[in-house]
């Protein structure tokens, strides 16, 4: 099966600040869903041009009446809710995560055939019920394919696998 | 009249930041095309391809889908009217192609309206469809219903192996040929019928026997490989090429009564040497031509296999990976065995040994067994099926010995023989008499040939093995014998 390759624009890099609280909620939330897929919001603040800071993750319901475990929705009433709940915290939705279960944190042509523009793709892979590595994404102009957005400076981001944490750890990415 | 369309956050890049656009409109379709009008790199983002919103963008007029209402795009607006464009967030895992360029003719929507309809399919499902390509191995029972299923759903490129030639004894299952078709070759017999069922698709044949030379070459121009074969060296080398090139091979196989399906794709689960390390010893595992099968069985399990390739195509549903169907024709049973990737598997485990694709058919004792039997066949006594009748019609005193079973000879015997199968010679030895001429024939003259083996062993110095076993009796001697 063809898979997303090559990053192209390696010009301007988003990044985002999301620190270890925030990560290992979101952690949580995908491990208890798998083998599901789930999804969730990313509030924050944008800080200049390229820099975006997550203030606060929200957990939403995927609702895909028919595949959960290799696909996630969030319906529009969920969206509108998220943004107006942004609004009166003074936040913005600056994108949204979900889980790969069993599968590479890398975009499919399902999540670019279904991605906006500006908004930041955070996927985790899953990996037998463990949360494993997370990358950011977000869609390029033409939607032909996906930029990697910086987290924390790094574009994988290792997630720890002790027992009850689920920190992170920056590692470099792949020769 | 004047009305506001808000533009969700990401869109917003595209409106000079602004969150709320006003326009002059009629309707909420005219807005809309108002607003890609002034701000035109919005477009692609809300519409798709064929000139309809996307399917994750939702209009709301004052806090209304309007999916909803009635008239949808066409519903009028008033003064003071908000539209708000809510975007839906979806996206997943996919082993799905990508749809890519191409384009359905008006006579393909016409011949695919039943999966466009469905949504899990749509348009774009089929043209990920039509640029799929597709290999089956085999055009037999198996390759038969799921080259068919396959072409007819539309896969746009369907490659077929097969070096056999049509045999009067396939028809029973191979439903892809014809009565018309005995003698020709399977690969042109197939092409014709899978061209006249959908013409709109590329036929690729391969007349080669699928070799360690030749598969990772041949598998690799396809995106899902159908295993349809019927022996252990040939199924053992499609997956390691699969396990290898990280296709998906999608198993079946039958025998008897009962058939097996599963989806075997390492990236994402078990392979088939997580099931079954090595295959069985020769000759412990019947081949259906000496085992049999029933007809409609490999129907239902071709059928399956072409039904789970589809899906992985659409990257639809789940797929049988990781799960091993079981049919059981005679009492009409599913069964489902889970299956774990072996971390200890030789090809996808962890640690492999497996690098490249190895010499299947010694793996498989196929070798070894064929020349054991050769030199059996070399050092035991034989007769030929015209010598036999020349010698029994001269009136000559020869003991005529069956080891076939029950159900064989019930088909066709020889006139004056006795039925004694195989598994019961060794008991039976003292109904022959050491000194007497025999001759000892089966169906192809390779259980005979172990026969005289055992009564030479045994003291009997003059038996004798039909050479060809009664097909060759049937070949050469009396046409009017049946075949099976």
């Amino acid at each position: 099966m063809k898979r997303e390759r090559g990053v192209r624009d390696q010009g301007q890099r988003r990044r985002m600040g999301l620190n270890r609280d925030l990560l290992a909620a979101i952690c949580q939330h995908v491990q208890a869903a798998y083998p599901e897929e789930t999804c969730g919001g990313l509030l924050g603040r944008v800080r200049g041009a390229e820099a975006l800071a997550v203030v606060e993750t929200v957990p939403l319901a995927n609702v895909d009446q028919a595949e959960r475990h290799r696909r996630y929705l969030i319906g529009p009433h969920d969206v509108l809710a998220l943004e107006r709940r942004a609004e009166a915290a003074g936040l913005q939705v600056l994108g949204y995560y979900h889980s790969h279960p069993d599968a590479p944190a890398q975009p499919s042509p399902f999540d670019r055939e279904h991605a906006w523009p500006w908004y930041v793709y955070v996927i985790v892979r899953v990996e037998e019920g463990r949360a494993r590595e997370a990358r950011a994404w977000q869609l390029s102009d033409d939607r032909e394919t996906f930029k990697p957005v910086l987290v924390n400076g790094s574009e994988h981001v290792a997630i720890e696998t002790e027992e009850s944490r689920c920190g992170l750890q920056s590692s470099s990415p792949p020769p | 009249m004047r009305i506001a369309i808000i533009v969700p956050t990401p869109l917003r890049q595209y409106t000079e930041g602004r969150d709320t656009v006003e326009v002059d409109a009629r309707n909420v379709a005219e807005a809309l095309s108002n607003l890609t009008a002034r701000y035109a790199p919005i477009r692609r983002h809300l519409y798709g391809e064929d000139g309809r919103l996307r399917s994750f963008v939702n209009i709301y007029l004052n806090d209304e889908d309007i999916r909803y209402l009635e008239g949808r795009a066409e519903t009028g607006v008033k003064p003071g009217d908000e539209i708000r464009i809510v975007p839906s967030i979806a996206g997943g895992v996919a082993t799905a192609l990508g749809a890519g360029q191409v384009e359905l003719t008006p006579d393909e929507i016409r011949r695919y309206a039943r999966h466009i309809v469905m949504p899990e399919v749509g348009l774009e499902g089929q043209k990920t469809l039509k640029q799929a390509r597709v290999l089956v191995v085999g055009a037999g029972g198996l390759g038969s219903p799921a080259s068919l299923y396959l072409a007819a759903a539309g896969v746009g490129t369907i490659g077929l192996v097969d070096f056999d030639a049509v045999e009067f004894s396939n028809l029973q299952r191979q439903v892809i040929h014809g009565t018309r078709d005995v003698g020709r070759s399977k690969l042109d017999s197939a092409r014709d019928r899978l061209l006249d069922v959908n013409p709109e698709i590329t036929f690729e044949g391969h007349q080669v026997r699928l070799r360690s030379d030749n598969a990772l070459e041949i598998l690799d121009r396809y995106d899902v490989i159908v295993d349809g074969s019927d022996n252990f060296p040939t199924r053992y080398l499609v997956n390691d090429a699969c396990v290898l090139l990280d296709k998906p091979n999608v198993y079946g196989s039958i025998f008897r009564f009962e058939g097996q399906v599963s989806v075997f794709y390492a990236k994402e689960g078990p392979c088939y040497r997580c099931l079954y390390r090595e295959p069985p010893p020769p000759g412990l595992v019947p081949s259906c031509a000496e085992g049999g099968v029933l007809g409609a069985l490999p129907g239902i399990i071709g059928a399956l296999q072409a039904n789970e390739t589809i899906k992985l195509i659409l990257g639809r549903g789940e797929p049988l990976i990781g799960r091993l169907l079981l049919f059981d024709a005679l009492r009409l049973r599913f069964r489902e065995l889970r299956l774990r990737r072996d971390s200890e598997c030789p090809i996808c485990g962890e640690n492999p040994t497996i690098h490249e694709l190895i010499d299947y058919e010694a793996f498989c004792g196929v070798t070894q067994a064929e020349s054991d039997l050769r030199r059996l066949e070399g050092e035991i006594p034989q007769t030929s099926a015209r010598d036999l009748k020349a010698r029994l019609a001269a009136g000559e005193p020869i003991r005529l010995i069956d080891v076939r079973e029950s159900h064989e000879w019930d088909i066709c015997h020889l006139e004056g023989a006795e039925l004694i199968p195989m598994a019961t010679l060794p008991a039976q030895l003292n109904r022959l008499d050491s000194t007497e001429e025999i001759v000892v024939y089966c169906r192809i003259g390779e259980r005979s040939a172990y026969a005289v083996r055992l009564l030479q062993d045994a003291g009997f110095l003059r038996a004798f093995n039909l050479a060809g076993g009664i097909l060759s009796w049937s070949n050469e001697v009396d046409p009017s014998m049946p075949e099976y």
